[in-house]
């Protein structure tokens, strides 16, 4: 577990990440954004605040909302990994991110990713959230375009939806 | 980048205080990391070794004695899971609430009470309403286990009395007999709270038996306002007695200046919420404000 030429303490990891499994040799002090982002590609997942302030980083690692700034990849060893790149089938939206489409929640589009993650997460452990609960939920995802009016908006109507049609 | 280290996984506390031991300043206790790895990321501290106590099995476990009286919150249980825990939702409504409004979902995730404790920044909320509730916490490591009560743990700015070799492994909570009130508050504007108020008082008769008053988040550590818990004791509950009360905590408390509140401010925020939770506490006046 040294890497010969760099002398570095490494580990090898296994997760399934969007549905695929994957294996990636990587070093202890590897954070989650970089691994997804540099060696994945999935640059759906940004990289904002770094200290878990602002959400636009927000992964799900099994179901649950997580800081990709802020945890080290070594945390995703035998867990399921979902970034915004796996929530659409082939050319179907996911419904909450149709519903932020038609409800206009997106200007800028940076913190969406975020937005749309953690949605999931909530409609997963709530369905049919209050318009406190969201926004007890989503208080940790910060937007500096909407004004959050059209987020809320979107998230009662992916509600709707996923009752609607059973989630998915 | 973060500076290079390697990470250890040790299956019980013996194991893991003897890592510490044995690697000195250069190891670094990693729970969820909510705090650690931002001090790594800003190379704050640089350790070599980090020991990952998150495997360490029953360190997570939530549960009350069977005499109801002492509930017992493992190290690692995150505030979510204490938020969501129907032991602690029954045992101490109040408690769960407050571990609610802990920071943002992701942080309650990861982030776990020992985490919280043992970091003992300034601005947290439970340390303010344990030390109210007159819990004790536990320190372990490979020579044995000794409790220390909250009130006592926090020593300083990020500072408290665990040893370097130890770790944080319960934090026990007495529960309440049925006439006692226990009052969480907060007042915040910023990510973390700029003050907090922690209130655990019983009524009988008409008068106020005792009262357990903490002020948290202005200063370097959450303290008992033992000038104003004295004069509340023995009293009948009035606007004038809650006025005396709120008075006393804006001398007693010794608040911290720093970039974003003045000392004045925060003596007033502390009296402010001295009384919102004595109204609160009592059923009486404008109760409730910005948590
Ligand atoms: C954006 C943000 C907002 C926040 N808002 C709030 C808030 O509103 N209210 C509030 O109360 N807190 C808040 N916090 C703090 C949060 O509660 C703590 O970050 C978290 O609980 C720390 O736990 P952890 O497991 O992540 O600790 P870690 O980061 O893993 O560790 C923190 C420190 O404690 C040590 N340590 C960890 N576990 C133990 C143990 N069992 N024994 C001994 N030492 C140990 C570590 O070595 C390290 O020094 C916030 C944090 C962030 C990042």
């Amino acid at each position: 577990m040294i890497d010969t030429t760099t002398q570095r303490p490494t580990r090898t990891i296994r997760a399934t990440v969007n549905g695929a499994p994957v294996e990636l040799v990587i070093e202890p002090r590897d954070l989650l954004l970089h691994v997804l982002r540099d060696r994945l590609g999935l640059y759906g997942v940004k990289s904002s605040c770094d200290v878990q302030v602002c959400g636009a980083c927000t992964v799900l690692v099994d179901g649950a909302p997580v800081s990709s700034c802020t945890t080290l990849a070594l945390e995703i060893d035998g867990k399921r990994v979902e970034t915004i790149e796996g929530m659409a089938t082939g050319n179907d939206l996911h419904p909450i991110q149709q519903a932020f489409v038609d409800k206009a929640a997106i200007q800028c589009g940076f913190c969406t990713p975020g937005m749309v993650l953690t949605t999931k997460a909530l409609l997963t452990d709530i369905p049919r959230p209050t318009r406190a609960e969201i926004e007890a939920y989503l208080g940790g995802n910060l937007c500096r375009c909407t004004g959050y009016w059209n987020i809320l908006d979107a998230v009662e109507d992916a509600a709707e939806r996923m009752a609607g049609e059973g989630a998915r | 980048m973060i500076g290079v280290f390697d990470i250890a996984r040790p299956g019980s506390v013996a194991e893991a205080s003897a890592l510490l031991r044995e690697h000195g300043p250069d190891a670094a206790i990693y729970a969820g990391g909510t705090e650690l790895l931002i001090l790594l990321k800003d190379r704050l501290l640089e350790p070599s070794l980090l020991v990952d106590i998150k495997h360490i099995p029953g360190l997570d476990a939530i549960s009350l004695d069977p005499c109801g009286c002492l509930l017992r919150i493992g190290a690692l249980a995150t505030h979510r899971e204490i938020e969501r825990s129907e032991t602690v939702r029954a045992a101490l409504p109040e408690l769960a609430a407050t571990e609610a409004n802990v920071a943002n979902i992701r942080v309650r995730h990861a982030g776990t009470i020992g985490g919280n404790l043992s970091f003992a920044e300034p601005h947290s909320d439970p340390a303010t309403l344990l030390i109210a509730l007159g819990a004790t916490i536990a320190l372990e490591s490979d020579a044995g286990r000794r409790e220390v009560p909250a009130e006592d743990f926090f020593t300083g700015f990020l500072s408290t009395a665990r040893e370097p070799e130890e770790l944080l492994t319960e934090v026990l909570v007495p529960t309440v007999e049925p006439g006692t009130t226990v009052i969480y508050e907060r007042f915040k504007i910023h990510e973390r709270p700029s003050a907090s108020l922690g209130l655990v008082m019983d009524i009988e008769g008409g008068k106020i038996g005792t009262a357990r008053l903490v002020v948290g988040c202005i200063g370097e550590r959450p303290v008992r306002m033992i000038r104003a818990e004295a004069m509340l004791a023995g009293q009948a509950p009035s606007p004038d007695l809650f006025a005396t009360a709120a008075a006393l905590v804006r001398e007693e408390t010794d608040p911290t200046v720093d970039a974003f509140e003045s000392g004045d401010y925060k003596r007033q925020l502390a009296a402010t919420l001295t009384l919102r939770a004595l109204e609160r506490a009592t059923g009486s006046g404008a109760t409730g404000g910005a948590r």
